[in-house]
């Protein structure tokens, strides 16, 4: 329920969870001392919407005050809880002060009253004000609780006259006139819900600025284990209550229905006993709604049941639902089940695969292609299919028949160098889907392995993978060596540094075959389909060719662009302000992390890129509710969310980094570091951008963002894919990509995350420069924070050699067990490395295109061969 | 005579009132020697640094440092005791010596506007400054045990309770709680100033500034402006504001947060801009001034004064600067409720 549509104006939801005498949950975790989890029932709530949380220690078994003040103590130190305000929630009054005593921010006590008398009443509300609090007052005096309107408005008016007299700000005054049970039989309680609503709405005239709260779950008390009726009960409650001045509720906001959305019989009968009118039928309210309350009860089971009910259909229909909807749960027998009715027609096995898997597959690629089904689905389904498929094919291998080929052979395989596999994987689940049949080259394929399995499994195309710079070179050798086989058979190019104008310079001329750039998984099928069909593949192999020609026509003779010369670069270097100058680090040297608490990298991760590499584009968190993918991207956010709870609680991963910060100096556009320990000095070259600049903009260099006069660099490599390999060889075992891909993207996200928690250890810690930041995550993502941490092989740094200088001055390779490829691609692969720069100046650049001189001088500078040194940052030439 | 908060209001509502500058800076000049700051009192530690203590070894200098700030124009000057507390004088095993230093630093503060005031009928105030000691009630100085703290809220109430009273002693007009990196030792330390202002008899308004510790604007204990007010405000200050964190216009956008919001005089000393890697600031009088003219256009204080690094010359040209310059409207007193976590949280009336 959007409480904010339904009141017009804007209704508090306070966070119930956090309360031993609400959740039997949360006491548990109390009593048995689980704050760790405590702290998670907190943030969970916060993270679902409460804009206030309400915390209560009140059970007999505990020591409340200390429970109260361990707990806001230990939500302190979670800036994602402690952003919002709490609700000192006790009927003890020490608990209470106990409370105050930890919060910084500015709470709201729960409660207060003249139970014992004026004289008490107006002590805490005094020592409120002075801890500085709002308050709840409930309407309570020397003779008990209000309960009828009357009693209510006379006791809460009385409070507020008092509150006045001792100068209480009358906005911090939260009244709770009691919401009591209704419909229980006794006929006193009748118009209780009625009191409660009238009784707000004369309280708001007498008493300027204050606010009304209320606990909704005693209201629907004589439902209990009904739950329909009773969410029924509470939504129309606010309903009638929010306008006229409820403000606030103690509720649990994901339980309550939309109004307009509970039956109509169902929504009059509560309407009836909340108002207390008499109702059509001329039974009485209460009778009425208890007799239709039988027919709800158990409606929540109902609805389960409901969902089961594709168990009854036909097997042809069970087989698509289960495809579409992903569910792999009766797969097998479904199978079975098809492949024993098709034996039964003399039918052969291979017909179940071509029959109801296949038109199922069908519908979901044609809900894929318009846009119905997103990519994270579409995995599951391919779950489904190939746990069916691998049900059938002991069956088609015995009966020996010819593997029917499918749409066409694929050879998939991530190219030598590379060992980036979650892109590559993902289309060739895809392309599974839609009837290909895949070869599976896995990473770091050597060119002569990919055109053997081409050659011998007489494939319909090769499709290459690769993510870092290098592997498009490799690519462009691969095209070359299937010229020289005289292949002809078409190359599909994806991957995430590929480009179609990488491929139409660079790839299409070494090869004559047809060569095709394929921007994402949802155009591969489309693409490979094409290729296939006879009809169509001519045509379209024809209009690529063409088109990429003219991207290289429309490049010919304007690619090189006008570069300043290196010189003049040079005399337009950023210059920093020396006066900013970090101070030294509080601990230099190098320091080294076994085994990172993934708990704590779980906070830092940046969530937006994860659904991107699920093809799911927008940003979270607002992608979870996104018109178009929301509801794909809740399910996958959830899935992923499952799965982070196993690897950090079984340890599925192990997280080790090495950070280390050295004294340096700048010579140039090398940084020169001193190594203490061996009075060594290594030099780090550094690359200048050439492109024209603009007046006031220099032409930047990493090593600008050093002090000639001394200065300090840092560096750093982490890592957390250790473990990766074992689960992934299970997941692929039981036929499960979704969960594989799903792990590798894990892995990714928290090696990232991993890097960012390791800049702020750096930044608060071991440099110490920035020792009281307190940024949130969202402020980390947006790199709010002093300094930089470019890596080797992207656009600040755009040389990938420079990672074994890295890794030898951090021994990364001994302390993360991280190693590099030949591509200098790190393994595993959730790898993060690169430097520290701490100059609040520092910032991230593209060096983007340099010319020949500084090509030359930079070779020299990093004792390489001019040519070796161009293929390396052939990226950046200007040509 | 009429009473300092009356009166200090009436002038703020005419023109911009003028704060002193820093201490430390203007102390370090001086060169002083171990003997220098310790007198011939009877001490097993070496004082070299404790600054405070040089009011009572020393008040030669403190008062001439105090004269100049006045000469150069300023309404309002602060004690000598930032770190005028049981906690931080336990560096230099000087915690018996709290009360005397207290009451001892604001008698020569008085004296000093004393002398000013013999000169030119003008009145100057006297703010007891109340430094945020070094221990903090909302953060963990252990990274593997968020629930611990080493200090907990009635001992620090005590704590600054015994500089409070020492300093209504002496004489202050107003009680300065500054530099405030911790929102919880801030609640705390107003709550100690108004037991002691009560148990007094007399009333000594609070001034409260925030230190802003990083560039999203927050304090330590991770607040933002907005949400300090929230938690702050109901010790009705007569001055709310901000000090020290870094230059004048990088503290800009916060105070103009600030501002907006605050039923309150908003006063603000910053510090002459950043410090150079030898921990000096360069920054000339004439460009502090200048920056925080930009300030002064937006409308957005009260009173103005300088924090690290600034000089009696920062302070003389700040002067100049807001001499003839239209001081903030006050906004009135919203009726809005106000909560807050680590950041604001509003409810609609």
């Amino acid at each position: 329920m959007t409480t904010q549509a339904q009141s017009g104006s804007a209704f508090v939801n306070i966070g119930e969870r956090t309360n031993v005498t609400g959740s039997a949950r949360f006491k548990k975790l109390i009593l048995n001392d689980d704050y760790e989890a405590a702290v998670e029932v907190a943030r969970q709530q916060v993270e679902n919407g409460a804009q206030i949380i309400d915390i209560n220690m009140d059970e007999g078994l505990l020591d409340a005050e200390k429970a109260m003040t361990t707990f806001l103590k230990l939500i302190a130190a979670e800036p994602d809880i402690a952003r919002v305000p709490v609700m000192i929630d006790s009927s003890k009054w020490s608990v209470i002060e106990a409370g105050l005593k930890c919060v910084s921010g500015k709470p709201i006590v729960n409660s207060i009253s003249m139970k014992e008398g004026e004289e008490q009443f107006i002590e805490h509300a005094r020592k409120c004000m002075a801890y500085g609090a709002a308050v709840v007052v409930m309407a309570f005096d020397e003779t008990g609780q209000a309960d009828s309107k009357a009693r209510k408005v006379e006791i809460c008016k009385r409070a507020y006259d008092l509150l006045m007299g001792i100068g209480f700000p009358p906005e911090d005054i939260i009244f709770d006139p009691n919401i009591f049970a209704i419909a229980t039989g006794i006929d006193e309680h009748n118009n209780y819900g009625v009191d409660f609503i009238e009784a707000v709405k004369e309280l708001k005239q007498l008493c300027p600025h204050a606010h009304y709260s209320g606990g909704l779950s005693n209201l629907s008390f004589s439902f209990r284990g009904n739950e329909p009726v009773r969410r029924a009960m509470h939504s129309i409650f606010l309903f009638h209550a929010i306008p006229v001045g409820l403000d606030m509720a103690i509720v649990n906001a994901g339980q309550l229905d939309i109004y307009d959305d509970i039956d109509a019989e169902l929504r009059e009968a509560c309407e009836d006993v909340i108002l207390n009118r008499a109702p059509k039928s001329g039974e009485s309210a209460t009778e009425n709604l208890i007799t239709l309350a039988e027919k709800y009860r158990g409606t929540d089971v109902a609805a389960e049941k409901a969902a089961e009910e594709w168990r009854g259909w036909d097997v042809t229909r069970r087989l698509e639902h289960a495809l579409v909807k992903g569910i792999d749960a009766h797969i097998i027998d479904d199978t079975e089940e098809a492949r024993l009715g098709i034996k039964e027609a003399k039918g052969k096995p291979i017909e179940v695969i071509e029959g109801p898997l296949m038109d199922g597959m069908n519908v979901v690629g044609d809900l894929f292609g318009s846009g119905k089904m997103f990519l994270p689905q579409v995995v599951k389904s391919a779950r489904v299919m190939k746990k069916a498929v691998a049900h059938l094919f002991p069956y088609i291998e015995a009966e020996k028949e010819k593997g029917a080929k499918g749409k066409g052979k694929i050879i998939m395989a991530t190219v030598k160098g590379d060992v980036h596999d979650i892109g590559k994987n993902i289309v060739g689940v895809v392309l599974q889907c839609n009837g290909f049949e895949i070869v599976d080259m896995g990473v770091m394929a050597p060119w002569s392995d990919i055109l053997k399995a081409a050659i011998e499994n007489d494939a319909d195309m090769i499709g290459l993978s690769g993510l870092i710079t290098p592997s498009l070179d490799e690519m462009v050798t691969v095209a070359e060596e299937m010229q020289k086989a005289k292949m002809t058979m078409p190359l599909m190019i994806g991957g995430a540094t590929t480009s179609k104008t990488h491929t139409a310079l660079r790839i299409e001329p070494a090869y004559s075959g047809p060569v095709i750039h394929v921007l994402d998984a949802s155009r591969a099928v489309g693409v490979a389909g094409t290729l296939v069909s006879e009809t169509m593949a001519d045509k379209f192999v024809g209009e690529t060719r063409e088109e990429y020609a003219h991207i290289r026509d429309a490049r010919a003779g304007k690619t090189a662009k006008p570069l300043a010369s290196l010189e003049d670069a040079r005399a337009n270097g950023f210059e920093i302000d020396e006066a900013l100058k970090p101070a030294p680090p509080a601990k230099p040297g190098v320091h080294h992390y076994d085994d990172w608490d993934l708990n704590d990298l779980r906070d830092y991760i940046d969530w937006t890129p994860f659904f991107r590499t699920w093809e799911l584009h927008g940003v979270y968190p607002s992608i979870l509710k996104d018109e178009v993918v929301g509801e794909s991207a809740t399910e996958l956010f959830n899935d992923a969310q499952k799965m982070l709870d196993k690897i950090i609680d079984e340890k599925w991963l192990r997280a080790k980094g090495v950070a280390a910060l050295w004294p340096c100096w700048r010579e140039g556009d090398d940084v020169v570091i001193y190594i203490e320990e061996t009075e060594e000095h290594v030099r780090l070259p550094f690359l200048r951008q050439q492109i024209a600049k603009r007046a006031g903009k220099a032409n930047m260099c990493l090593a600008d963002f050093i002090s000639p006069d001394g200065d300090w660099i840092g560096g750093f490599a982490v890592t957390s894919g250790h473990g990766i390999a074992a689960k992934s060889a299970d997941f692929k075992a039981h036929i499960d990509d979704y969960s594989d891909i799903m792990l590798k993207a894990l892995a990714d996200r928290l090696a990232e995350a991993f890097a960012e928690r390791m800049h702020a250890h750096i930044r608060s810690d071991l440099w110490g420069y920035a020792a009281g930041e307190q940024l949130t995550n969202a402020a980390l993502i947006k790199e709010q924070y002093r300094g930089i941490r470019p890596a080797p092989g992207y656009p600040a740094c755009p040389d990938h050699t420079l990672k074994p200088i890295l890794f030898d001055l951090l021994g990364a390779t001994h302390h993360t067990g991280i190693t590099l490829t030949e591509s200098q691609a790190m393994l595993p692969t959730a790898s993060v490395s690169g430097f520290y720069f701490g100059h609040p100046q520092s910032e991230y650049f593209g060096v983007a295109r340099i010319g020949d001189d500084q090509v030359e001088e930079y070779a020299q500078r990093r004792g390489m061969e001019v040519d070796t040194m161009r293929q390396w940052l052939r990226p950046n030439l200007n040509e | 005579m009429i009473d300092a908060r009356s009166e200090f209001t009436a002038r703020a509502a005419k023109r911009i009132l003028v704060f002193d500058g820093g201490y430390g800076t203007a102390i370090q000049n001086y060169k002083l020697s171990e003997e220098d700051y310790r007198g011939d009192l009877d001490l097993k530690l070496d004082q070299k640094g404790n600054n405070d203590l040089l009011s009572i070894t020393r008040p030669d200098v403190i008062s001439a440092i105090h004269d100049a700030y006045l000469d150069a124009g300023a309404d309002m000057i602060e004690t000598n005791t930032f770190s005028g507390t049981k906690i931080s004088m336990a560096d230099y095993g000087c915690e018996h010596l709290v009360r005397d230093l207290n009451v001892v630093s604001a008698e020569l503060a008085r004296a000093s506007c004393e002398r000013a005031e013999a000169k030119d009928g003008k009145r100057r105030f006297v703010a007891g400054s109340i430094g945020p000691t070094n221990k903090t009630l909302s953060l963990s100085p252990d990274v593997n045990d968020p629930g611990f703290r080493e200090i907990d809220y009635d001992y620090l109430l005590g704590v600054y309770r015994e500089q409070c009273d020492a300093l209504i002693e002496g004489g202050v007009d107003f009680l300065l709680i500054e530099t405030i990196f911790d929102t919880l030792n801030a609640k705390c330390a107003a709550m100690a100033a108004q037991q002691s202002a009560e148990a007094s008899g007399r009333d000594v308004p609070l001034m409260i500034s925030m230190t802003i510790t990083d560039m999203a604007g927050r304090n330590l204990s991770g607040h933002t402006v907005e949400a300090f007010w929230a938690a702050i405000r109901h010790v009705k200050p007569l001055t709310i504001g901000l000090n020290c964190s870094f230059g004048a216009d990088l503290l800009r956008p916060h105070l103009a947060a600030l501002s907006k919001q605050a039923d309150a005089l908003v006063m603000a000393y910053p510090n002459a801009g950043l410090p150079n890697d030898l921990g000096e600031y360069d920054e000339m009088p004439e460009q502090t001034a200048g920056l925080i003219e930009q300030w002064l256009d937006d409308g957005l204080i009260n009173i103005v004064g300088g924090c690290c690094g600034t000089t009696p010359d920062h302070i003389e040209e700040i002067a100049k600067t807001v001499s003839d310059r239209a001081p903030r409207d006050i906004p009135d007193a919203q009726t809005t409720t106000r909560l807050a976590g680590l950041e604001p949280f509003v409810m609609a009336a």
